[in-house]
């Protein structure tokens, strides 16, 4: 077991390594630079210009070089005139030159500053992340049961009525993007249009505040789309279940339906469901991008969209690295809580 | 001019038909469901004269009245759509000029379930299809899409107005309100004007063509990228496995909104990114048209080199005009002769394609492994290997057949997964171009003045639901119906 994890820890840092040097060198190529530039000194500058101003803060140097400046395995770039250091990367606005260390990257501590938010970016990350934390926690507190009682009633007696009904639910659920419920539970719920105006459209006053009329339709709009899945998989595992050889014994010793379901068929049956609630971070991700912007939230999606499309590079890393770890942690806890939860299965 | 009412004259009748067979089906429905915890299904009688029945109790009879009141409600739609082609807009309000519009598509659909229907003992999987109520709602979906793409796209048949046009006085209007702009054309605006004073209702049925284009072709793609890689990598297994297995979960432990953002910008297009990966992708489908016609004809040269030649003739044509472009910035994709350059994709959608493509592949490329670790264990494989086939004739002659059950009902998924990909490009108003009438990217302009005017949104969103919707319920309808084997 040991083994097993140590092994998959290997793979998993070399999987980060390998994605966030994806990303350090999409985010570096030349044009984006030369929009860095202009957007930090001045738009109208000459092509000379620019190529100045990136080579004096080091951007020019090959890409490997940058990387490892920015992982903090190599020194920092730093601009010498007349035996004085003049400039250095390590240097955010607020300290001076003799305060930093040579070496500041991502493993000493030192993300980065954002040039959006005129930002330390880990402060950033830390105050955006807190937020979507909460609305992750919201997600998982109506999805996770939400889904895991739609299978298990429909996977109990395949074929029936309510299988049917719940099966095309779920169906309908897993066809519905988060852009299109939220729209629509916007429209309907929140507009002036229909006229409910039940909860509120935008989720900007959560930030501070979390109340039903300004969470609801954000938590909804995601948990749905994950919702359907998570059914249909318990779904799968139950049927199974319940077509067990020990179900049958069961039934036949004369246990009554629902005891077979609550304490026979259920704990084996949310074995296979676990590995697919873990594994449905990523996509919650996705969705908390989506239902961030639409509905003007300001946690970690949010900051995403704002990085990405202003080419704030040290914050788009930052957040990259967040969710290569957010996903690659899930992945490794799936696995292992697996190998617990089924005692069929031994890893040496 | 009077603006349009929903259902017009028609309504006054149809419209409380259609309330009370829908309320119907509600409540026997939800009836349904709950006489099954309390009654079990059917119950065999034994009469007097030693003869048995079966007794369907109140659980059969409500299953009865829920089947009528399901009758009910699609002949009530069936008459609006047949009142709705005969009297248009004057007698139909906004459905019935709707329904109007859309006729070349009813047709179309009316042709191609009557065929299906007659012929479908004869038509395999296809066929089958036809004897699941959830599989035919799910296919008269998509082919309703489909249609309507091919009737917009290709002979202008459905839209009532142009779909980039503005005319004043439109905006944000509600649904049927008279168009104010040139007299003779379409005297309303079915749906509404948006923001730009646009037709909600042409850009929706414009915005299908756009996601026909690009979705099934895009999967398609990454079903040849996923099976070219999947089935050696099942196969031969070993260090090729791995490192295969490996980039594809690289891949896809990439949040796929942050790939989008870093993939789909112009700083992107403009270094030639996406030619170059065009260059890698797009090659995929050529290696595997040429393995599998060599492997099948190896031992024929003459036919092989015929049929080889003229696959890799054509095949290497479309390629070619594909990756290269005359007007681009890197000389090495000017380098082919202009006059065999069939067509130019504008970079914009050629980065779409291809990060859609990227992003679906190695979904594909871990189901085909792991359909080929399972059947490469079978016998006629085992026979396949002692009668000396090469490896590739075995894997894709042997091996490919035999998985296409699961990889179909992947394939129906995959489509409806690329166009909530697509529309989450648009959303984010990513690629394409912002005035383009696609799905996504009208969402994104509805949603800043949603809670206003809902429209504009609303009808791009439901349009992109049902198509989903019914690319899953085709899928459903399938994998039971191949199971059923």
């Amino acid at each position: 077991m040991a083994m097993f994890i140590l092994r998959r820890i290997g793979v998993m840092i070399l999987t980060a390594l390998c994605l966030t040097f994806i990303v350090f060198f999409l985010t570096n190529l030349s044009p984006n630079l030369e929009k860095l530039a202009k957007n930090q000194a001045n738009a109208r500058m000459t092509d000379e210009q620019v190529v100045s101003w990136l080579d004096n803060r080091g951007y020019s140097d090959p890409v490997l070089v940058k990387y490892g400046r920015w992982l903090g395995v190599l020194p920092h770039y730093t601009r010498e005139e007349g035996g004085e250091v003049v400039y250095s990367r390590c240097a955010n606005p607020g300290t001076s030159l003799e305060e930093a260390g040579s070496f500041c990257g991502v493993l000493q501590g030192s993300w980065g500053w954002s040039t959006v938010f005129q930002d330390d970016v880990l402060s950033i990350l830390a105050v955006r992340g807190n937020a979507t934390a909460w609305l992750m926690l919201f997600v998982m507190l109506v999805m996770v049961p939400g889904a895991l009682l739609l299978g298990v009633l429909a996977g109990m007696r395949e074929g029936s009525k309510l299988d049917r009904s719940l099966s095309t639910v779920s169906i309908a659920t897993t066809a519905t993007p988060e852009y299109v419920s939220g729209v629509i539970f916007i429209a309907v719920f929140a507009s002036s249009a229909v006229g409910l105006r039940w909860f509120k459209g935008t989720a900007t006053s959560a930030i501070d505040d979390i109340t039903f009329a300004n969470f609801t339709l954000p938590v909804l709009t995601i948990a749905l789309y994950g919702m359907g899945y998570i059914a249909r998989m318990t779904r799968a595992s139950m049927t199974e279940v319940m077509t067990a050889q020990y179900i049958r014994t069961a039934r036949l010793k004369g246990v009554a339906f629902n005891q077979i379901v609550l304490r026979h068929a259920l704990r084996n049956a949310l074995i296979a469901p676990f590995t697919v609630i873990m594994l449905q971070f990523p996509w919650l991700l996705n969705g908390v991008v989506i239902v961030e912007t639409l509905f003007n939230y300001k946690g970690f999606g949010w900051t995403l969209v704002q990085a990405a499309g202003n080419n704030d590079i040290d914050l788009l890393l930052g957040v990259s690295i967040i969710s290569v770890v957010v996903v690659l942690v899930t992945q490794l806890l799936s696995d292992i809580g697996y190998v617990f939860l089924n005692p069929r299965i031994r890893i040496a | 001019m009077e603006p349009l009412t929903w259902t017009g004259t028609m309504g006054n009748t149809l419209d409380p038909i259609l309330g009370i067979a829908a309320t119907a089906l509600i409540v026997t429905s939800i009836l349904a469901i709950v006489v099954s915890f309390f009654t079990t299904s059917e119950r065999v009688v034994v009469n007097a004269d030693g003869t048995i029945a079966a007794q369907p109790g109140l659980g059969g009879l409500l299953t009865k009245a829920q089947t009528y009141a399901l009758w009910a409600v699609l002949a009530t739609i069936v008459a609006y759509i047949v009142t709705g082609i005969v009297v248009g807009w004057q007698g139909g309000g906004i459905i019935g000029g709707m329904v109007r519009a859309f006729t070349p598509v009813w047709i179309s659909l009316v042709v191609l379930f009557v065929v299906s229907f007659a012929f479908k003992r004869k038509l395999g999987l296809y066929g089958k299809l036809f004897d699941s109520t959830i599989g035919m709602i799910g296919f008269g979906l998509v082919m309703f899409w489909v249609f309507t793409a091919i009737w917009s796209g290709v002979f202008d048949l459905i839209s009532t107005h142009d779909p980039l046009s503005q005319v004043s006085g439109m905006k944000n209007k509600v649904p049927g309100t008279p168009y104010t702009g040139d007299e003779g054309e379409y005297p309303f605006y079915l749906l509404g004007g948006d923001n730009l004073a646009r037709d909600v209702f042409s850009r929706m049925v414009l915005g299908s063509t756009i996601v026909m284009q690009i979705a099934p072709l895009a999967t398609v793609f990454a079903f040849m990228v996923g099976i070219t890689l999947g089935l050696p990598a099942g196969y031969y297994g070993g260090r090729l496995d791995t490192i295969l297995s490996f980039l594809a979960n690289l891949i896809l432990a990439f949040p796929v909104i942050l790939l989008f953002y870093l993939l789909v910008t112009p700083e992107i297009v403009a270094t030639g990114l996406p030619n170059y990966m065009a260059l890698a992708l797009f090659m995929f489908p050529l290696v595997f048209a040429g393995v599998l016609i060599n492997s099948r004809y190896r031992t024929q040269p003459p036919t092989r080199n015929l049929y080889l030649g003229i696959a890799m003739a054509i095949g290497g044509l479309l390629y070619m005009s594909l990756i290269m472009d005359q007007s681009s910035q890197i000389a090495f994709f000017r380098l082919w002769p202009g006059f065999l350059d069939l067509f130019d994709i504008p970079g914009q959608v050629l980065i779409v394609f291809v990060s859609v493509v990227f992003v679906n592949s190695p979904t594909v490329y871990r189901i085909v492994r792991g359909l080929t670790l399972d059947i490469k264990t079978r016998d006629y494989v085992a026979a396949g290997q002692t009668r000396g086939e090469t490896p590739w004739y075995i894997m894709l002659w042997e091996i490919l057949p035999n998985a296409r059950g699961p990889l179909i009902v992947d394939f129906c998924l995959r489509i409806g997964y690329t166009t909530i990909l697509l529309g989450t490009l648009g959303f984010f108003g990513l690629g394409l171009p912002p005035e383009s009438p696609d799905w996504g990217s009208t969402i994104n302009e509805g949603r800043k003045l949603l809670s206003v005017y809902p429209h504009p949104a609303i009808a791009p969103a439901l349009a992109l639901l049902s198509l989903v919707l019914g690319l899953n319920l085709l899928a459903d309808g399938l994998r039971e119906e191949s199971l059923r084997d």
